[in-house]
């Protein structure tokens, strides 16, 4: 809601600053966004006539002008501005004004002609308008006197942001309304006065929806001019508020709309076939709009209708056939309460948002309306002539807000806020504020008056006291509670910890958008379906997640593009898995996800510069699930993955339970993802790595412990995984470590085998092992190696 | 030749031995089997018995100096040979280690985690809910009923009338309540989501929203705590404002702003009293419990606290950006 200052101050005029005016508004809830001048800096510039204008002699597009100034006599000025005529009122710059933009006005020659001075437009004086060309002013306007001054331009125009529920202070009389509370000072209205019916004409009303429309005001006014300009002091008004002068018509209804918050709507008489009835669409009702939009109507739209078509969408938008033109001669003016019910959402559905919709969806004052409609029927006569005839009222008193009373307690109050405001003050916070005030010493009985259609329960009326004692006035206060220890799950990990392991062997965490380009997502997630967003910031960022792998390859390649070498983000989060099983149809699953691209560590003195390869990223993923205390139950099986590398990628098992993927990315997708690396990737199920059991202590042993080396010759598919899997089976409990210390492929090793070594580090608990017990022991394992995998010793 | 002779001939000689190996060979030469001290007791036997013990005595003695030299010339030269082999290990220890690299978290995690951290220590536990949420949690049941205006000014993306993704991370105190009775403690951190793009909106940001209902929660305590956790997050004493708001969930709602260095608000959360309509919904006492929410953007307080200017900055994930953050 933007308004002007000055307007505001003739309805109630506190002795203060406009800094300290905006500031208060805000602290009563009503937040100031902007205060801005209405006008730039200029002075030096008068009202003035155009007493002649002529063709400049060497110039098509100039004419030459004397101007009465209010001297003795006239200025000759050249002008530009194609509307430039005699007879015609002006802005004139005199010889030594100083413009915006500090653009000083000196004698001039333009093309042989004298110039001294400059006929100004809207724009050369920093007022925001539309209009193009000189500013043209109403033929009443004393030539001579000082622009400014003749504008009051000395004046702000006050934006303020206001919350859904202060639908009250849409208008200057719900603004002056509040200033007049917090700075104890009664609100002047302007004066206003019923308009007496001079002509019998009238349409009958029908309500056929009373419940959407409880109330319809309807007046006949014959006779108007609506070529006559709308007055200097309406459209500077209207102007200042943010509001384009139109027409005189459309005019006096904004006018009203911003002084007391009522929307109005005006009929072309002549247009209107028989009687007025409010009612609710018709199927496949066609209605074409003011703005030329032709719209099939949804039966529960409110429309104005006459006896044959729609008129208008009720309290959002008039029809175009209905519609009042500069020719119009007759007209209906509408004053309407529509329930807000009504009307919410409907500007909306039609993608259309008015003045009007804006004021009906929040609320207005349901005892507003005739009110309205005598304040605007005495401005179109006066404005526009014409003689009005009686107003119609169409009531349905059942469907209009009923107000109760509220009860507001003592106790209550100091309960909510915390403190205790005394009695006294209270009392007088709810009756500044209008409110029909009984005090019995418990309780507060408040009646409501109509504009205050927002206050409905008791902590409505705390608000109201605790907003204009001052929030800044109540204290603060520590909470108080019992202490209760929080619950601390040892066997729960948080995620915290997970992504500082991360953090510690060199991840950066990344947070990526959880909608991604579907077009990235398909490639490597072709499988799935993922959840599309219907209206997306845009196509690239419109389908949700199904792995984070997507957002997080966009991180790399963002940062491969600006030459960053080592890669390697971790990101935890949920995807989202469509199911209809699930709660929403939609699987929300958390997972934490890393990539690594480029070189393995930064290039270094000592070490090799190495690209990263999947036995690093597994590194990263076995620290991750050692983190669980228990590792051992988790295994790596060679997968197919539409995403991965058909090579080098591997499902993550816990038990046998699937959690997991890692692999390289698919070499085939680099390009169309942007990556320039080959780049490694890993997810994981939280869920499978958020647990940790809690130790269960053995004692350590004692005895020495043996370390043997095994090297074997296996065929080169065998998974080293299965083989060692294959010897811990074995059951031998004095195992305590086993590690593969070699891959050999080469010399010494027939073609199509591998060698792989192996050290088994052997203890028993109760004693020191034997020679002979360890060769048995080993005897074991080389023998279901040679078993199960048909492997040899090598020698 | 003269026993005095002797030893001084074997004390040069073990002075002169300048290593391990030539120590030794003096040592053979006065010591050994046949070292020429060995060799002069070999002699005593040829002397008169009344000479023997005398002289005998004079040759252990010689033998003992002897002796102590040479342990003393060994100890001189394995330090000697420690020092150059330590020498030769010297290195630069200014070039730079070895796999130094960490890391970091994200900022906006910084910042989460500094926030759980002072609830936490007043015993507030933290709660985590989805984020394709239905227009129950995410509206109805903080009192925001369908085509209400305050629903228009979320822009909310939905994917049918019925599911959403969250605006705010308000639903899951709804879910807490559902499932929880007071008194209650929580704070959820998370994402939430708004049709939006500028320098000042991103589709995507986070969001902590703190609750606590009890039998006596009161305006005047909403103030305390945030009031306090402003001063503690930004380590600062600053001046805070509250000023009357509306949401629908809260009742009376407040928008608190901090002054800043520029002397201008600075809008950092929203909060309120808990609409009695909110803990009728999840089935509390009204009458009896009273309730305080407040939420706060986490970017904005993660901008305001680290000088960073531009929120979309945040989901780059430009490394260049994020490890000044290490």
């Amino acid at each position: 809601m933007k308004f002007s200052e000055q307007w505001l101050r003739e309805w109630v005029n506190p002795d203060i600053s406009s800094h300290e005016l905006s500031e208060q508004l805000s602290m009563a809830g009503l937040e100031v966004d902007a205060v801005e001048p209405v006008a730039d800096e200029f002075h030096t510039v008068v009202v003035g006539e155009v007493i002649e204008c002529g063709p400049h002699p060497d110039a098509d597009k100039l004419q030459i002008t004397k101007v009465n100034v209010g001297e003795s006599e006239p200025v000759d000025i050249v002008c530009g501005a194609p509307n430039c005529r005699q007879g015609i009122k002006v802005a004139v710059a005199k010889v030594g004004a100083v413009l915006p933009g500090d653009f000083k006005i000196k004698k001039a020659k333009l093309r042989g002609q004298p110039s001294n001075g400059m006929l100004c437009s809207f724009k050369e004086l920093g007022l925001i308008d539309e209009h193009e060309g000189i500013i043209e002013l109403p033929t009443d306007a004393p030539v001579g006197e000082d622009y400014r001054k003749y504008l009051q331009l000395d004046d702000n125009s006050i934006d303020i942001d206001l919350t859904p529920n202060r639908g009250d202070c849409l208008s200057i009389r719900g603004i002056a309304r509040e200033v007049g509370v917090l700075n104890r000072m009664d609100v002047s209205a302007p004066q206003s006065s019923e308009v007496k019916a001079t002509i019998d004409d009238a349409l009958s009303i029908t309500l056929s929806a009373a419940e959407q429309c409880p109330r319809y005001l309807g007046r006949v006014v014959k006779g108007v001019d609506l070529t006559r300009p709308t007055p200097v002091w309406m459209t500077e008004k209207l102007r200042r508020s943010g509001i384009r002068s139109i027409d005189p018509v459309v005019d006096i209804t904004n006018y009203v709309l911003l002084e007391l918050g009522h929307p109005m709507h005006a009929f072309d008489l002549d247009a209107l076939e028989g009687d007025i009835t409010v009612r609710l669409a018709q199927p496949k009702e066609q209605l074409t709009l003011l703005d030329d939009q032709d719209v099939e109507l949804d039966e529960d739209t409110l429309v104005i209708a006459d006896d044959n078509k729609a008129l208008a969408m009720a309290g959002v938008y008039g029809g175009k056939n209905s519609g009042v033109t500069e020719n119009s001669k007759n007209i209906f003016l509408e004053s309407a309460f529509f329930a807000p019910d009504a009307i919410l959402g409907k500007a909306r559905r039609y993608g259309l948002h008015t003045d009007a919709s804006h004021r009906y969806e929040r609320g207005v004052d349901p005892q507003l309306q005739r009110a309205a409609m005598e304040r605007a029927t005495e401005l179109l006569l006066a404005i526009c002539g014409g003689e009005a005839g009686p107003v119609t009222e169409a009531v349905s008193e059942e469907f209009l807000p009923q107000r109760s009373d509220i009860t507001l307690r003592i106790s209550r109050l100091a309960k909510v806020l915390g403190v205790s405001i005394a009695d006294d003050s209270v009392t007088e916070i709810l009756e500044r504020l209008g409110f029909d005030v009984s005090f019995d010493g418990q309780q507060w009985q408040v009646g409501i008056p109509s504009y205050r259609f927002d206050l409905s329960i008791e902590e409505d009326l705390i608000e109201e006291v605790a907003r204009i004692y001052g929030y800044n006035s109540i204290q603060a206060a520590p909470p108080a509670a019992q202490l209760r220890m929080t619950e601390r799950k040892e066997g729960e990990l948080s995620t915290h910890k997970l992504i500082d392991a991360m953090v510690c062997r060199g991840y950066q965490e990344a947070i990526t958008y959880s909608f991604v380009d579907p077009k990235h997502q398909a490639l490597m997630f072709d499988e799935t379906a993922a959840l599309t967003l219907p209206h997306p910031i845009s196509v690239d960022m419109s389908s949700m997640r199904v792995s984070l792998w997507p957002g997080l390859v966009g991180a790399v390649a963002h940062n491969q593009k600006r030459q960053q070498a080592v890669l390697a983000f971790v990101e935890t989060g949920l995807r989202f898995i469509p199911d209809e099983s699930a709660e929403n149809g939609v699987r929300q699953e958390a997972v934490i996800s890393g990539i690594r691209s480029g070189k393995a560590h930064s290039e270094h003195w000592s070490e090799g510069d190495r690209s990263v390869d999947f036995y690093d990223v597994k590194g990263d993923v076995e620290a991750l699930l050692a983190q669980t205390g228990n590792s051992a139950e988790f295994r790596f099986v060679a997968s197919q993955n539409p995403a991965l590398h058909p090579g080098q990628s591997a499902a993550i098992y816990h038990g046998s339970e699937k959690v997991g993927d890692i692999g390289a990315l698919h070499p085939k997708f680099d390009k169309a993802l942007g990556l320039n690396q080959r780049t490694f990737v890993f997810e994981l199920s939280l869920s499978a790595v958020t647990q940790r059991p809690l130790p269960l202590a053995k004692p350590v042993s004692r005895y020495p412990s043996i370390r043997r080396d095994l090297a074997v010759v296996v065929d080169k598919h065998i998974a080293a995984g299965e083989l060692i899997a294959a010897m811990e089976n074995v059951g031998v409990k004095q195992l305590v470590d086993l590690n593969l210390f070699d891959v050999y492929v080469g010399d010494g090793v027939p073609e199509g085998k591998q060698s792989l070594a192996l050290s088994v580090t052997l203890q028993d608990s109760d004693k020191t092992l034997e020679e002979a017990e360890v060769t048995e022991l080993m005897t074991k394992f080389i023998e279901t190696l040679k078993s199960e995998f048909n492997a040899t010793l090598r020698d | 030749m003269q026993l005095e002779q002797i030893v001084e001939q074997a004390e040069s000689a073990i002075a002169a031995a300048d290593s391990p190996t030539a120590l030794d060979e003096v040592r053979v030469e006065y010591m050994g089997k046949k070292g020429q001290l060995t060799e002069l007791l070999k002699g005593l036997g040829k002397l008169d018995p009344s000479e023997r013990r005398e002289a005998g005595q004079k040759i252990n003695e010689a033998k003992q100096q002897v002796q102590t030299s040479i342990n003393a010339r060994k100890e001189l030269l394995k330090a000697a040979e420690l020092a150059q082999k330590l020498e030769a290990e010297r290195i630069d220890v200014t070039l730079p280690g070895r796999h130094s690299a960490v890391g970091g978290v994200h900022p906006v995690t910084q910042t989460i985690r500094r926030i759980e951290q002072f609830f936490g220590d007043l015993g507030f536990s933290v709660k985590e809910g989805p984020e394709v949420e239905d227009g129950f949690h995410n509206f109805d049941a903080l009192n925001i009923p369908a085509n209400h205006p305050a629903r228009a000014d979320h822009d909310t993306f939905y994917f049918t009338p019925s599911t959403m993704l969250r605006t705010q991370t308000s639903g899951v105190q709804i879910r807490t309540m559902e499932n929880e009775k007071p008194p209650l403690r929580i704070i959820s951190p998370g994402r939430v989501y708004r049709n939006d793009y500028d320098q000042t909106h991103t589709p995507m940001f986070h969001q902590v929203e703190g609750l606590m209902v009890d039998t006596d929660v009161s305006f005047t305590q909403l103030k305390g705590i945030l009031e306090d956790f402003l001063n503690h997050f930004f380590e600062e004493s600053l001046t805070v404002r509250f000023r009357p708001s509306y949401f629908p969930f809260t009742e009376p709602s407040a928008e608190v702003d901090v002054m800043g260095k520029d002397g201008k608000w600075l809008e950092v959360l929203g909060c309120g009293m808990v609409h009695p309509n909110v803990l009728k919904a999840v089935g509390i006492d009204s009458e009896k419990y009273t309730g305080f929410a407040f939420g706060m953007g986490v970017e904005r307080l993660t901008m305001l606290r680290y000088g960073v200017n531009d929120l979309r900055a945040f989901f780059e994930n430009d490394l260049r950006f994020l490890k000044q953050f290490n």
